[in-house]
């Protein structure tokens, strides 16, 4: 790649017939510095607020820390010993609530992943009114998790809320426990993110959609390609790098839910739907124990990393 | 548990209850005198006549009575020239999670409004000094108190926090619903007997009389209240066990989802259902916090009235906890602002009625026992509860053991375990739990 680089912009700047050696080294010296100046501002930032909070955070698992106990005894992997010993205090909260996080994303991300698709493809066409539904569709997002969270507590309160009420209009049974049972909960909490966030990857898709060439289009109409033909072998593959990038986000969001369930649900049954985020955010800002609370981020980020590499594998090997 | 309690908008009243029993004597220390640079001893907050003071205070006022706060301490800035204190508000949940990071990188506050079952915690780790010497100095002692919530401010024999209020559970009932019932408005029942004979006239007229939250707020709460009132306690003496499955938890547990299945409440009742049904006259009783009168007094189309829990079982009992006034450890100490802090809160003591009605019961007993008081009816009402409030025990990291306390209620409130199975299970992870902060806190 770098030799690449090298060797065109050498061929630029260089009159042809002259000296090659001298010439090419200037350039080499301003090549290798030009870019990391470029890069410097981002790398600083990344360094201060990336990186170094990552190393301080594995270092901190490590340890048994209290930002105010005056000792924080190292103590090695325990944190993470503790997160697989079935014997340990946080064993049972700790894998429940990755069983809550996995059983969202497992649900909310082929929603998310295929709705949104639908949405574009709909709102693509051109009929009257498009722009209005394309900012209906998008006006959920611009609303805070606190806003959406508090709203459809009520409306799917068992007792008293509105969503069984219409239900029970209409000769269903009205007395579902949307908020305090599970599968209910589960699709109440899938239900709302859905609703929330599908405009936004909706958007992601669209702009993909625009950009993939109307010729590829006419020219598999040209050769009697039907809808269905269209869309498996132009918008597909002209969407496969936006469906990876909204397949990446998408199950990176629906692993960090937290809002939703702590507004709606507020984890019940019992702690069934108290999620990975929710934990962490419990063991280290209310019992102020950083280092599990670490030692629990530091994991579930490699978990994802993991997911995230499958992923992008996946979507390579079909490109082949 | 107590963060997520705390967050909530509506618990924001704030009785001062140190009473203006305190003398004011003119003992000055002057300024940068060596009486000064003894530390925190001082003269324990009589007086401060050293150089100006800058105090930063932190609270979780967010609601009206913050407006009433912040104007307090407008009088005592313009009162005192020496003595500048401001005001920074937080949300409860956000303030104690943000407490130990500011306090630990010097940025901390120098007075603190905690609750009380946050003191331990504090004090054990070392953010939150000692107050002995104003105790002291004021005069203070249990007798001015009642004792319960006085002695919630030691920790480890040692006073971290000046009470200044109680907030209890109380005993909210429908005047309207009841009416219609046939129950009369003006007697709530008080007994055991008395409360399941209203409940079944209210069936009678189709009414779910009393509805079981399953969660904390205000379930988990009433669950608390008749766990106590059982004579049950949720710990053994030294905090190192959970006993909230013994046989008297496990009734309280089942009297109250036994309400379930007789159909005096619904099943799945929700977060804060319990109470806009009974704002909407869907049922009749609503066990809720102190805090809920000023949301009820914006209400005027609820007939309401409010009283001291009923007993239901051997003995009177009801959840409480109490906001208390702290002094931050600072990391290079200024006994100047100590001294100034003490006598802020010795003056708040002179302005305890003004906190009263912002609708919450004084801790001190002067003040409660006085004509004006008196005249705050609906507070008034429940302050009898102080005498019996069940506070939360005064042990370092409690936090999560309540969260499993109430966790395990609410498994048997939604039916998804029965009372014994849900408290047991519950009671062996609390036991891990406090396994745990005995090794951290070492106690």
């Amino acid at each position: 790649m770098a030799d690449v680089i090298e060797a065109g912009a050498a061929r630029e700047n260089a009159p042809p017939p002259a000296a090659p050696t001298r010439r090419r080294g200037a350039t080499e010296r301003g090549n290798r510095t030009t870019p990391y100046l470029f890069l410097a501002p981002y790398l600083i930032l990344f360094g201060v607020f990336g990186l170094a909070p990552i190393l301080f955070g594995v270092w901190i698992s490590l340890h048994q820390w209290d930002l105010q106990l005056p000792n924080r005894p190292f103590v090695g992997l325990g944190n993470y010993r503790d997160l697989f010993s079935s014997d340990s205090a946080i064993y049972g909260d700790w894998w429940s609530s990755v069983r809550a996080t996995g059983t969202f994303t497992l649900f909310s991300v082929p929603l998310l992943v295929v709705i949104p698709l639908g949405l574009a493809l709909l709102l693509n066409r051109s009929f009257p009114g498009r722009t209005f539904f394309r900012a209906a569709f998008f006006a959920p997002y611009v609303l805070g998790v606190a806003v959406i969270g508090l709203l459809w507590r009520f409306l799917l309160d068992a007792n008293l809320g509105l969503v069984n009420r219409l239900l029970g209009v209409v000769g269903l049974p009205s007395d579902t426990p949307w908020v305090t049972d599970v599968p209910w909960a589960w699709i109440s909490l899938v239900g709302v993110t859905v609703w929330w966030t599908c405009g936004f990857n909706a958007v992601i898709y669209l702009a993909g959609l625009q950009d993939i060439p109307a010729e590829l289009y006419e020219a598999a109409k040209v050769d009697g390609a039907g809808a269905w033909d269209r869309f498996r072998h132009v918008t597909i593959p002209g969407l496969r790098p936006v469906m990876l990038f909204v397949f990446t986000t998408t199950i990176l969001a629906s692993a960090n839910v937290f809002g939703q369930a702590f507004l709606i649900t507020q984890g019940a049954p019992g702690e069934q739907t108290r999620t990975v985020v929710w934990r962490i955010v419990d063991e280290g800002l209310r019992d102020y124990d950083a280092g599990r609370a670490a030692a629990m981020s530091v994991f579930f980020a490699l978990m994802l990393a993991v997911v995230s590499v499958v992923n992008f594998r996946l979507f390579r090997y079909r490109e082949d | 548990m107590i963060q997520n309690e705390m967050s909530r908008r509506r618990l924001l009243g704030l009785g001062l209850g140190l009473g203006a029993a305190a003398t004011m004597t003119l003992s000055g220390c002057g300024g940068g005198s060596s009486s000064d640079s003894s530390g925190a001893s001082g003269n324990g907050g009589k007086d401060y006549t050293g150089p100006k003071v800058d105090l930063k205070l932190w609270n979780g006022f967010t609601g009206g009575d913050g407006d009433i706060f912040k104007a307090l301490v407008q009088q005592f800035n313009s009162e005192h020239q020496n003595i500048a204190v401001s005001v920074i508000t937080y949300q409860w949940e956000d303030y104690y999670s943000k407490l130990p990071g500011a306090v630990s990188s010097g940025n901390g506050p120098d007075i603190a409004v905690m609750h009380m079952d946050q003191l331990a915690t504090f004090a054990a780790r070392g953010t939150i000094t000692e107050l002995d010497d104003v105790a002291k100095t004021l005069e203070l002692s249990e007798g001015d108190f009642a004792p319960t919530v006085w002695k919630g401010g030691l920790y480890n024999d040692k006073r971290y926090g000046i009470p200044l209020d109680m907030h209890p559970l109380g005993f909210y009932y429908n005047k309207a619903v009841m009416q219609k019932a046939g129950l009369d408005p003006e007697k709530p029942p008080t007994t055991r007997d008395e409360y399941t004979a209203a409940l079944t006239e209210l069936k009678k007229s189709g009414v779910q009389g009393f509805w079981v939250s399953p969660f904390q707020f205000t379930g988990g709460m009433t669950f608390y209240s008749l766990l106590h009132q059982w004579g049950g306690t949720l710990f053994d003496a030294e905090v190192a066990k959970a006993t909230f499955n013994s046989d008297p938890a496990v009734e309280a547990c089942t009297w109250l989802v036994d309400l379930i299945k007789q159909g005096h409440s619904p099943a799945n009742v929700g977060q804060d259902a319990d109470y806009l049904a009974f704002k909407s006259g869907k049922n009749a009783f609503n066990w809720n916090g102190i805090w809920q009168i000023s949301d009820l007094k914006k209400s005027s189309n609820v007939q309401w009235g409010v009283a001291p829990l009923p007993q239901i079982g051997s003995q009177q009992a009801a959840w409480a906890n109490s906001h208390n006034f702290t002094i931050v450890k600072q990391r290079s100490a200024n006994a100047n602002k100590t001294a100034g802090a003490k006598v802020f809160i010795n003056w708040l003591s002179q302005h305890s009625l003004d906190w009263a009605k912002g609708g919450q019961v004084p801790a001190r007993k002067a003040v409660r026992e006085s004509s004006e008081f008196k005249g705050l009816t609906e507070v008034n009402a429940l302050a009898p509860e102080l005498e019996y409030a069940a506070f939360p025990p005064a042990a370092p990291g409690l936090g999560e053991t309540m969260l499993t306390f109430y966790s395990a209620f609410n498994e048997a409130a939604l039916g998804k375990k029965s009372p014994k199975q849900a408290l047991d299970d519950g009671v062996a992870k609390a036991n891990k739990q406090l396994e745990d902060n005995r090794k951290k806190y070492g106690n």
